[in-house]
């Protein structure tokens, strides 16, 4: 019999912790902080919003684009929040979470051959999804010294003439990198320059614990030549709900849509439901939750750097990403021995690209008392 | 009253033994700043007392929790405030609040019997000057007290690691 997987489906690397997570669920009293979503419930109004939508049978599909009223209150939250200007009508879709805007976002300007530099560290799934499109990543390495913040420099290194495309992610999965208005201009002059277009994914935007998020597309002469992506699983700890947003100059979303009405359809209607309700009144909320993991973050990174791994502030999202260097082990080594020996599990940083080496990702999104514990037991496998 | 003072609130709020050393850490403030606030927060009576949130059913000694409404006449100058005081001063009285609506006081009574509850309001509080009308509501079941939710939950379930 021939081999029916495509070449393309091949050249996707399998996931780099398999062994790892199979590992984790055989074991029993385990603090994890590999875990990249947060550990609080759906706002419970939130919820009721999308028991009620199920309870009145709005089960139906909705238009390509989403609800309209989802798509009007996404617009004016923007504007309000980052100074953003998106028609509802022309350059807005509702996605099934984040990725799926990923996907789309890529397979509507991915030509075969084009390159889209990955700045790395990065979410797992920006490479993986060049490839499907047809491109070819080329990851920018964004450098510890630097924060992990993306640097002109680092970027103008990569390009080529085949480069279409800039993939960022700021703030950052795995560094809690932030990039800030002037961080972000050093990187839109090369981008017009080259006459690049950026897709960014700013789905930790609201979790910013130094000041207000800027978005690339609100610099002069970038909203032309940006894909902005966002969500509510985050901010609203709405990540089953898979409710996202893809947001464009009307000829990009335009073809994003053609691909997003055949591929999904919509994305499921009481979680756009629940998400209205979210922009509505979940603010608080927000801002609670908001709150507990600024304090988190600051008591793990306190604990880090006070065990001996050394960490930068990060200034976003719910990732610590301390060194392991001082260790003697590598990422990976360090990552299975923590978890063999004291059962705590975190990502090997080298999962995140090359520039995550000798690091490990710790995710906050847990209990301050889990915080704590964790922070006694990696104590006690660094000092054995 | 500051960003920082509605911080150290709140943490305390939900767990009163959380160390200084933690809260200076999560607010980013020295340890020392924390309990001069604290200090000045118990002196301005902000902060009135340091407690426990017991789930007295568990205990299981078979005491008894009543809401107890009351319709009471203001009186002149005073409005409800005598009233309100004389019957603060009982042990039984846990709580005591001027409320909106049809009542005019809401108590929280507490005893070791139906019965003992009973004749407390029969016998202390209804006969009480101004005092017009009593409801009494015994408490069947605690479902939430003090933002604590006394009945479990299903934990939900993440995936112990994701991306």
């Amino acid at each position: 019999m021939r081999g029916f997987i495509s070449e393309r489906a091949q050249r996707i690397p399998p996931s780099g912790i398999r062994k790892f997570f199979d590992l984790l669920l055989t074991m029993e009293e385990v603090i994890s902080l590999g875990v990249g979503e947060p550990d609080f419930s759906t706002p419970w109004g939130v919820s009721e919003a999308g028991i009620y939508a199920i309870e009145q049978g709005h089960t139906s599909y909705t238009s390509n684009k989403g609800l309209l009223t989802l798509r009007e209150l996404v617009s004016r939250n923007l504007k309000r929040r980052y100074k953003l200007q998106y028609d509802p009508h022309e350059e807005i879709i509702i996605t099934s979470g984040v990725s799926e805007a990923v996907d789309i976002a890529l397979r509507a300007v991915v030509d075969p051959m084009d390159e889209v530099l990955v700045a790395e560290p990065s979410y797992v799934a920006y490479s993986p999804c060049v490839t499907l499109a047809g491109g070819v990543p080329v990851p920018v390495r964004c450098m510890q010294a630097d924060g992990f913040r993306l640097k002109a420099d680092m970027l103008m290194e990569q390009i080529t003439p085949r480069t279409k495309a800039l993939m960022i992610n700021f703030p950052n999965n795995p560094s809690g990198a932030v990039m800030r208005r002037q961080d972000l201009k050093e990187i839109a002059d090369v981008i017009i320059d080259h006459d690049l277009l950026v897709i960014s994914d700013e789905v930790y935007s609201e979790l910013n614990y130094s000041g207000d998020h800027t978005s690339i597309a609100s610099l002069d002469g970038m909203k032309e030549r940006t894909i902005t992506l966002n969500g509510f699983s985050k901010a609203y700890s709405m990540t089953g709900w898979r409710v996202g947003y893809l947001c464009a100059p009307a000829e990009i979303c335009g073809a994003a849509l053609k691909i997003h009405q055949y591929v999904m359809l919509c994305a499921p209607i009481m979680g756009q439901i629940a998400a209205i309700e979210a922009l509505k009144n979940g603010e608080e909320d927000k801002n609670r939750m908001v709150r507990e993991y600024r304090m988190r973050r600051n008591l793990f990174i306190a604990g880090l750097n006070r065990i001996g791994l050394s960490c930068h502030m990060p200034e976003g999202a719910f990732y610590a990403f301390p060194s392991v260097e001082s260790t003697g082990l590598d990422d990976v080594l360090f990552a299975e021995r923590l978890l063999a020996e004291k059962h705590v599990a975190v990502v090997p940083g080298s999962v995140f690209g090359e520039a995550g080496r000798d690091h490990i990702r710790c995710a906050y999104a847990v209990s301050r008392e889990d915080l704590k514990e964790a922070l006694e037991r990696m104590e006690a496998f660094i000092s054995a | 009253m500051d960003e920082t003072d509605r911080s150290i609130l709140e943490l305390l709020v939900e767990n009163a033994r959380i160390t200084d050393t933690d809260m200076a850490t999560m607010l980013g403030i020295p340890e020392g700043e924390i309990r001069s606030r604290i200090d000045r927060l118990q002196k301005e009576k902000v902060i009135r007392k340091f407690t426990a949130v017991v789930d007295w059913e568990r205990v299981g000694d078979g005491g008894v929790s009543a809401i107890i409404d009351l319709k009471v006449a203001p009186e002149r100058d005073f409005g409800y405030d005598r009233v309100a005081e004389r019957i603060s001063r009982f042990r039984q009285v846990k709580s005591l609040r001027l409320v909106s609506g049809v009542y005019d006081l809401q108590l929280h009574v507490t005893g070791k019997t139906m019965k003992e509850v009973a004749r407390f309001v029969a016998e202390q509080i209804a006969p009480i000057q101004n005092i017009r009308e009593t409801a009494t509501h015994i408490i069947m079941k605690t479902y939430k007290e003090n933002g604590i939710p006394f009945h479990e939950r299903e934990m939900a379930e993440r995936l112990p690691i994701t991306m």
